[in-house]
């Protein structure tokens, strides 16, 4: 019997999780369509002013990118907990942060690239000004990795309790603020005109703290769920 | 050195010495809470600015400390919890949790107490007050969690997980003050060459800091003592005690 090296390992385990949500598309669909209900939600609540809601449309966007990343997280590793593949998984000869690590990939995949295809549009209907966009989508692209990487560790704490979703969103959300106040300050700065690479170096040093750090606590967090 | 801290950790030994130092305990946390509360209230003159108001920094400013030192506690014992599996260490982890919450709602609600005359508003959305809102969330969060898992031993690794995780906005909330400026006051006491509080406020503000340090030893003793009798209800030496 061959051994698969570990880059391999993490491409099968990568390609096997994208297979199974393009066979599962309701999987991808209903954070995006939750993230494009929840910002539609905003001008019916508030009004629609096109001043008010520029003005608060980098704080809307993100509040929803949130919420549909933290809708979505389950997805991560419940049903492998429940089929048993998540055991398997455990017992590989692999090092399981690396495995993390690839399902985390293609989750974010699955989740963060439409809402970064999506974002701009919605920028645009909220009347977000020209120069805010890229910066948004920028956020986009370096923030919602985060979400789904320090979000892993809630789930891999909360996958084997019965009602582990209530209690996922009071561990994971309080994690997410720095990633919300500086995204959503750099939109909002760069809406000014003001240079925002500040808030965009803050953010990416967050996401190399949590790619580098985290599938460690979600690995150890797997380990304990599973006992 | 070993030897003593290996017994330490037993629990039977921990619950008879915890049991022996918390009359000492009190009492000490009773003359510091006093001299603290005098030195505090009657002997500090008035603020040339804010009047009698200030005098709420001596629960304020210490609640606030020990809300953080209190998260850094739970993350030391999370460490200890992952790594030697310790049973001692469960424990004070577990233990600690209320008492921080407790300690952060404090901070949070004289605070908003003392804001109302001060700025006007009870409450309003700058850096710090956000951060020790989050801090509260992030406690509500470790409670919540040991709760939810039914095998305590099991509860208690998720949620050694949890506070070394949380550690993490630590730094955060300290470092607000800097990155956002904002309404709060920044630091007064911890300026060493100069401070901007006079002595005869900051002595009682620190004798305040340390009643509140015992405070929550003496509390973490009686929680510990009350966690590990539940925990170890079916061993022999509970037995015993029970049974005296």
């Amino acid at each position: 019997m061959n051994r698969l090296s570990l880059s391999q390992a993490f491409i099968y385990l990568l390609r096997r999780d994208l297979t199974l949500a393009v066979r599962n598309r309701a999987e991808f669909a209903n954070p995006l369509l939750f993230f494009i209900l929840v910002i539609t939600l905003f001008p019916l609540a508030v009004g629609a002013v096109p001043e008010l809601l520029a003005r608060i449309a980098p704080g809307i966007i993100w509040v929803a990118a949130l919420l549909a990343a933290m809708l979505s997280l389950d997805s991560i590793f419940r049903s492998d907990f429940d089929d048993g593949s998540l055991e398997q998984l455990l017992m590989s000869a692999h090092p399981m942060p690396v495995l993390v690590l690839a399902k985390v990939a293609a989750h974010w995949l699955v989740t963060g690239i439409p809402l970064l295809l999506v974002s701009p549009l919605l920028a645009e209907m909220l009347g977000m000004p020209q120069a805010a966009q890229g910066i948004l989508l920028l956020t986009i692209l370096i923030g919602t990795p985060i979400l789904s990487l320090v979000g892993s560790i809630g789930v891999a704490l909360t996958v084997g309790l019965p009602k582990g979703g209530i209690i996922l969103s009071l561990l994971v959300l309080p994690l997410y603020v720095p990633v919300l106040i500086f995204a959503s300050g750099a939109i909002e700065g760069a809406a000014g005109g003001l240079d925002v690479s500040a808030q965009i170096y803050m953010l990416l040093a967050f996401l190399f703290l949590s790619i580098s750090l985290s599938p460690l606590a979600t690995a150890a967090a797997l380990r304990m769920s599973m006992s | 050195m070993y030897l003593w801290f290996n017994k330490l950790g037993s629990p039977p030994h921990f619950y008879r010495i915890a049991g022996k130092w918390m009359p000492w305990l009190a009492s000490i946390f009773l003359v510091l809470l006093l001299t603290g509360l005098y030195g505090g209230l009657v002997l500090a003159p008035p603020d040339y600015q804010q009047g009698d108001s200030y005098r709420i920094i001596f629960i304020h400013v210490p609640s606030a400390w020990m809300s953080l030192f209190i998260y850094v506690v739970m993350a030391f014992c999370g460490v200890v919890t992952v790594v030697w599996r310790m049973k001692l260490a469960e424990v004070i982890l577990i233990s600690s949790a209320p008492i921080g919450a407790s300690f952060t709602f404090l901070a949070l609600v004289t605070g908003s107490l003392w804001g109302k005359p001060m700025w006007g508003t009870w409450w309003v959305w700058d850096a710090r007050l956000t951060s020790e809102l989050i801090l509260l969330f992030l406690y509500l969060g470790v409670i919540g969690l040991h709760g939810a898992i039914e095998d305590k031993r099991v509860a208690a690794r998720a949620v050694a997980i949890l506070a070394i995780v949380g550690v993490v906005n630590i730094p955060i909330i300290h470092y607000s003050v800097e990155w956002w400026n904002s309404l709060h006051q920044g630091p007064t006491v911890t300026k060493f060459d100069k401070p901007s509080i006079h002595w005869s406020m900051l002595l009682p503000l620190l004798l305040m800091a340390l009643a509140f340090q015992v405070y929550y030893v003496l509390a973490l003793f009686q929680r510990c003592r009350a966690e590990l009798l539940l925990r170890e209800r079916n061993s022999k030496w509970v037995q015993e005690l029970s049974g005296e």
